[in-house]
């Protein structure tokens, strides 16, 4: 079956590489720019910004919640720095850290959180970490962004360089499509549609809002007309692009390699409760750990991919 | 600030003691014990040792910074604050009050001038400290940074990332200093969780160690203080280990744990105020 895609892609490239390359860039155009890395700069494709500015780069160790003090440290004097390493020990590991230091202390840290979710594969459950969003999206002061591709990602890089504040900044490790601008503009909170639709709408984040870009394919071929919104910007959430979209098709799917609970779905239920209660359903995982296998499998076991956010949207339909 | 000397100095730790008594009697709540003990710390630190602006900058650029990591101490560091000049002393009053710029702890969303970091929740400071120093090193900005540690603190796992971080990149621009008064809330240090030889451990994580054997003997204070400046820029982050009794200046407050986060009633402060002339003026 070939599916008649909106978006389409030539090459596949992770994320982090996205972000590797932004965070370069973002040195480039900003001496203030530095980076933090607790011992995986290869992972996190720090190694060219290290590189080339070597005395603006700390390898802190494998000591994440130093990293974080540092971090507001640095930023204090007036440095913007980007501390990187996976989301798991980016967020649980740290989490006073960032709570008193970054964000009531409001310091103009980037918390740059790779091998988010399912998709980091088969190091397993100990590494994928599907809380993190509902951890940083309640702390004040926090953006939270997650990016769905590598242009996306390199974009919101530049982005949260020229913002001041407290952000975290989610992506991954898979080899996912590139299927969205090399020049696109990133704007902080500003949802993109990127499918018009009038039957359901599907909010989608981080790597599902590819999925989500095949399911509206596959919901076209059964008549059912889905609209895409990349919320890239868990919060501060766009609610009035939910709230806009949602009074034009009447129900709604969320998307994300996250746990329901506390996630982006959370987010959006909270919206549309408050304005314009409509059936929603959610695509997450389901109050469970992941396990390891590889990125599709996970996605596939966890009920986390195209097909299922398919059903997800008949479910809502049937629901109106 | 034009240098006092040293009899002005001590006027001003009797009444950065007065200030600690009452601000924490007048709220019922707060640390008194801790602050008493580091008065001298606090008054040497902010009256002769550091360059610094009251007319306060957050990133500090070109002055000295301070980063007071056991934020409980907050009722001294206040004082101080105010008494040189930061915010009007009259403010001491608001201290763990509604709408206060005052928290219990300290933190910066009020903007209250003279705190660049929220502390309270342990084990933080040092990693901030360090930070601003190797900022200040990027700007090739020669003022230093000054952090002060509770003992009880020293439990906390990530003051030892932080030594460890601070020697690998020998921050020698940073002053830590170590209240070291064997106390915690629960009970003497060694007794909750055995601190053993600390200038041990931190030579070992490779710091320069100096020790200060009488932390509430102000020469001594300014003389410890004066070594741990006359040290930096040698490669090796500086600690001082500041020896001094909780409650210090008052004698039935002095050396034991009770007082690390209990009010005086009215009775105890109006005896403990007996024992503090005021040098200053109360607020």
């Amino acid at each position: 079956m070939s599916l008649d895609l909106k978006f389409t892609y030539t090459e596949k490239k992770d994320t982090r590489s996205g972000f590797g390359d932004g965070f370069l860039e973002a040195g480039r155009k900003n001496p203030n720019v530095v980076g933090l890395c607790a011992d995986l700069i290869g992972s996190l494709k720090m190694g060219a910004f290290q590189k080339e500015f070597p005395e603006r780069f700390f390898q802190t160790g494998i000591a994440e919640a130093n990293m974080i003090g540092l971090s507001a440290g640095l930023a204090l004097g007036g440095k913007i720095p980007f501390a990187g390493t996976f989301a798991n020990f980016a967020t649980g590991r740290v989490y006073d850290q960032i709570r008193q230091s970054v964000a009531y202390s409001n310091k103009n840290v980037k918390i740059c959180a790779s091998h988010a979710g399912l998709t980091l594969g088969e190091d397993g459950a100990t590494h994928q970490i599907l809380e993190d969003l509902g951890m940083m999206k309640m702390l004040p002061h926090m953006t939270v962004i997650n990016p769905c591709d590598y242009n996306q990602t390199k974009a919101a890089t530049l982005a949260i360089a020229e913002y001041e504040g407290p952000v975290y900044l989610r992506f991954g490790r898979p080899s996912w499509p590139i299927f969205t601008p090399a020049d696109q503009k990133f704007e902080i909170g500003k949802a993109w549609k990127m499918i018009d639709g009038k039957d359901v709408t599907i909010f989608a984040t981080g790597h599902l809002v590819w999925e989500a870009v095949v399911a509206e394919a596959m919901l076209r071929e059964e008549g059912i007309s889905a609209e895409v919104i990349n919320i890239h910007t868990i919060k501060p959430l766009d609610e009035e692009a939910i709230l806009e979209s949602v009074a034009k098709t009447g129900c709604a799917v969320t998307a994300e390699e996250h746990q329901i609970n506390g996630g982006l779905g959370d987010s959006v239920a909270q919206t549309l409760i408050r304005h314009n209660p409509a059936p929603l359903e959610y695509v997450g995982v389901n109050d469970s750990f992941g396990e390891s296998g590889a990125p599709t499998q996970l996605l596939e076991k966890y009920g986390l991919n195209a097909e299922n956010i398919v059903k997800a949207a008949k479910r809502a339909l049937e629901r109106k | 600030m034009e240098k006092q000397p040293i009899e002005q100095l001590q006027k001003i730790c009797t009444q950065l003691r007065r200030d600690v008594l009452r601000m924490v009697h007048a709220v019922q709540s707060g640390h008194p014990g801790a602050p008493l003990g580091c008065a001298e710390f606090f008054v040497a630190l902010y009256f002769d040792q550091l360059h610094h602006n009251p007319d306060f900058q957050m990133d500090g650029k070109g002055e000295d910074l301070f980063f007071l990591s056991n934020g409980h101490l907050s009722a001294g560091w206040y004082s101080v604050l105010a008494r040189s000049g930061y915010f009007p002393v009259e403010e001491l009053k608001t201290f763990r009050k509604l709408n206060s710029r005052l928290q219990g702890h300290p933190a910066t969303h009020e903007h209250l001038p003279g705190i660049r970091v929220a502390s309270g929740s342990l084990g933080q400071g040092l990693s901030v400290a360090i930070g601003a120093a190797q900022a200040k090193k990027i700007d090739k900005d020669d003022s230093l940074v000054y952090v002060l540690m509770g003992d009880g603190e020293l439990q906390e796992g990530q003051v030892w990332e932080a030594a460890m971080y601070g020697a690998h990149f020998g921050v020698d621009n940073l002053i830590a200093t170590v209240d070291y008064n064997g106390q915690q809330i629960d009970g003497p240090t060694d007794k909750v969780m055995d601190l053993k030889n600390l200038k041990a451990k931190w030579e070992a994580f490779g710091w320069e160690v100096i020790e200060t054997k009488d932390g509430n003997d102000l020469k001594a204070v300014l003389e410890g203080l004066e070594k741990a400046k006359s040290l930096t820029g040698k490669g090796k982050p500086i600690l001082n280990l500041l020896y001094t009794e909780m409650g210090y200046g008052v004698d039935f407050m002095v050396g034991t744990h009770k007082w690390h986060g209990s009010p005086p009633n009215d009775e105890q402060l109006a005896n403990a105020l007996g024992q503090l002339e005021e040098t200053l003026g109360d607020y």
